[in-house]
């Protein structure tokens, strides 16, 4: 277990730069989330790291060891995907077996291995099943187990989450960040939903068009972001100018609703989301949306209020 | 779901004329084929043709001489056709499409015209002994033809397709990720190959296999062209029972023992895919 280091990676196919001059430091233990619209080059960044491909310019180090030409076999890393890629000949406890295998564990050793695994995963008891008997959920667990059995220094989660139902990725989630928390394994997870990013990660690397926007914790990320994409693609985003001519931010819950003095606005809509309600607001040319926990009378279609915010809430952004 | 059986017997109207030209036009001929076996000159029921297969060492030759071609053109089959499905998989889309049409290709034209052309090719006087004689290879050519091996080889060549397409179908459908992840878990390269893209390509391996060592047991033009005669398989046999010294009983017998062999063949393969299906 150890930390990861990118210098100034790039990778160019052809014209295009999937990743553009990126740096990102992860320190031993930590769990950073590279969050980025598709086509980002946010996979690519973790194939690279992977070793699944060559940057076209630029180091990458794990451990202090450069390993920017090293083959993934040397690399000593847990992968993880979305399609789960598990070996469908292979039964659930081969499947995980299968890293300790390669490296001539002797048959005791993985078979304890391979169940403390699955015990942390919860899937004992389906050790004989084949990935194709077992829900999306439990393949995504199994692949987990794989990932983490042979102790790797550093583990990569590609959209583990991505193809499962919402409820069941809230849940994988907890457990997720939970099991990450007991290995203390340094983690990079790349994902498009930032609600996601938001939740497990200590830090957030966001992306765009192979470039770096922000790298911050989610909180900072979220109320201070860096420019108006950051501000925009990490939840919704109300931007005002400011009396210098700068924009601005105000995240939607940082908005009041309330009878008089501040400005004045007319409810459009009132979506109903169970803890919250949202509004969407119009104030002559501009739209404003703001979000209010759902408790007493709710402002009704019509309804003129009077929108307020702290200052300190307030967030140059360009 | 379970139909109305009114419903259901609507449908069974629709595929009768197919039902009928079936088993008028495909199914008696072959029973008819089957109980000629049975049948005596003198008319009555008879085993004597069965008797006389294996009283004649001539036949159980022909059959034991079938298996024997048949099974090393298929090796052959494998052998090439096995690394190409490999090869053609790691190309480009653009380049899969030319590798698969080049494949094809052959298929359109007749297996008589590419079976000629192997005496252009493999003749004393061909591209290849001609090569190998100005290389200083060989002194004298090499009999490519009129044995075994030109048998071999031009099986191997009308087959080859046959094996590679749902082969190459099959290793399209291997996701990358499956390797990538056992790289990333340290397995060297042929530790991949060994224990997780060939045992995926397993089955269609073995379907792709068993479907042409069966089509090679039936070739007729082939070892009839480049084996000069000097090769005879069962097909080359049953010529000769039926054309040359018309003997219909006989051929039936051999036929039916080839069905049977055939047949046989195919047991044992679905009973070993379904064991290592479980």
């Amino acid at each position: 277990m150890t930390d990861i280091r990118l210098e100034a990676i790039s990778k160019h196919y052809g014209a295009v730069r999937a990743a553009d001059s990126v740096d990102l430091a992860v320190a031993q233990g930590e769990f950073v989330t590279i969050l980025g619209p598709s086509g980002s080059g946010k996979t690519t960044l973790l194939s690279l790291i992977a070793g699944l491909s060559q940057p076209s310019a630029g180091r990458i180090l794990i451990g202090g060891r450069d390993v920017t030409a090293s083959p993934p076999q040397q690399r000593n890393v847990g992968l993880v995907f979305q399609s789960y890629a598990l070996f469908p000949h292979m039964s659930v406890f081969d499947n995980v077996a299968f890293p300790l295998r390669v490296r001539n564990t002797t048959a005791d050793v993985v078979g304890d291995r391979v169940m403390a695994a699955l015990e942390l995963v919860q899937l004992h008891g389906m050790a004989q099943r084949r990935p194709a008997q077992l829900s999306g959920g439990q393949q995504q667990r199994v692949a987990l187990a794989r990932a983490f059995v042979f102790e790797p220094d550093i583990l990569l989660l590609d959209e583990p989450l991505g193809a499962l139902d919402r409820k069941l990725r809230e849940e994988l989630q907890v457990e997720l960040k939970q099991l990450q928390r007991r290995l203390g394994v340094t983690t990079i997870l790349v994902t498009h939903d930032q609600e996601e990013a938001l939740s497990l990660s200590d830090r957030v690397m966001v992306l765009d068009g192979g470039q770096v926007q922000q790298i911050a914790a989610p909180q900072e990320a979220y109320l201070r972001p860096a420019n108006r994409f950051v501000a925009d693609f990490l939840g919704i985003a109300n931007f005002i100018a400011l009396p210098d001519g700068r924009e601005a931010v105000v995240r939607p819950e940082r908005i009041r609703l309330e009878a008089s003095g501040g400005r004045d606005a007319i409810v459009a809509e009132a979506v109903y989301l169970g803890q919250i309600i949202r509004y969407h607001l119009t104030a002559g040319e501009d739209k404003f949306v703001a979000a209010a926990p759902f408790v007493g009378r709710p402002h009704a279609i019509g309804d003129h209020v009077s929108l307020t915010w702290d200052a300190a809430d307030v967030w140059p952004v360009a | 779901m379970a139909k109305p059986i009114a419903e259901r017997r609507q449908g069974v109207g629709f595929i009768t004329p197919l039902l009928v030209l079936m088993l008028a036009a495909f199914n008696l001929p072959i029973l008819y084929m089957l109980t000629l076996g049975f049948w005596s000159k003198e008319g009555g029921f008879t085993f004597e043709h069965y008797a006389q297969l294996l009283d004649t060492p001539i036949y159980l030759r022909v059959l034991a001489n079938t298996m024997r071609v048949s099974l090393v053109a298929t090796l052959v089959n494998v052998a090439i056709g096995y690394p190409l499905a490999y090869w053609m998989r790691g190309l480009s889309p653009r380049a899969q499409f030319i590798a698969v049409s080049l494949v094809i290709v052959p298929f359109w034209i007749s297996i008589l015209v590419r079976t000629y052309a192997w005496i252009v090719v493999l003749g004393n006087n061909g591209m290849v002994n001609r090569l190998l004689l100005w290389s200083g290879m060989v002194d004298t050519p090499v009999s490519f033809l009129y044995n075994e091996l030109g048998v071999m080889i031009g099986m191997a060549n009308v087959l080859l397709p046959f094996l590679v397409l749902p082969l190459f179908a099959a290793m399209l459908r291997i996701d990358d990720r499956l390797m990538q992840a056992a790289a990333s878990m340290g397995a060297p390269n042929h530790t991949i190959f060994l224990k997780v893209f060939l045992p995926l390509t397993l089955p269609a391996l073995a379907a792709g296999t068993l479907l042409v060592f069966i089509l090679c047991l039936g070739f007729y033009v082939t070892p009839a062209i480049l084996g000069g005669g000097k090769v005879t398989m069962i097909s080359n046999l049953l010529d000769i029972l039926i054309n040359q010294i018309p003997r219909w009983e006989q051929a039936s017998a051999v036929s039916t023992l080839l069905l049977i062999v055939t047949l046989a063949i195919f047991a044992g393969y679905r009973a070993l895919d379904r064991k290592v299906g479980t």
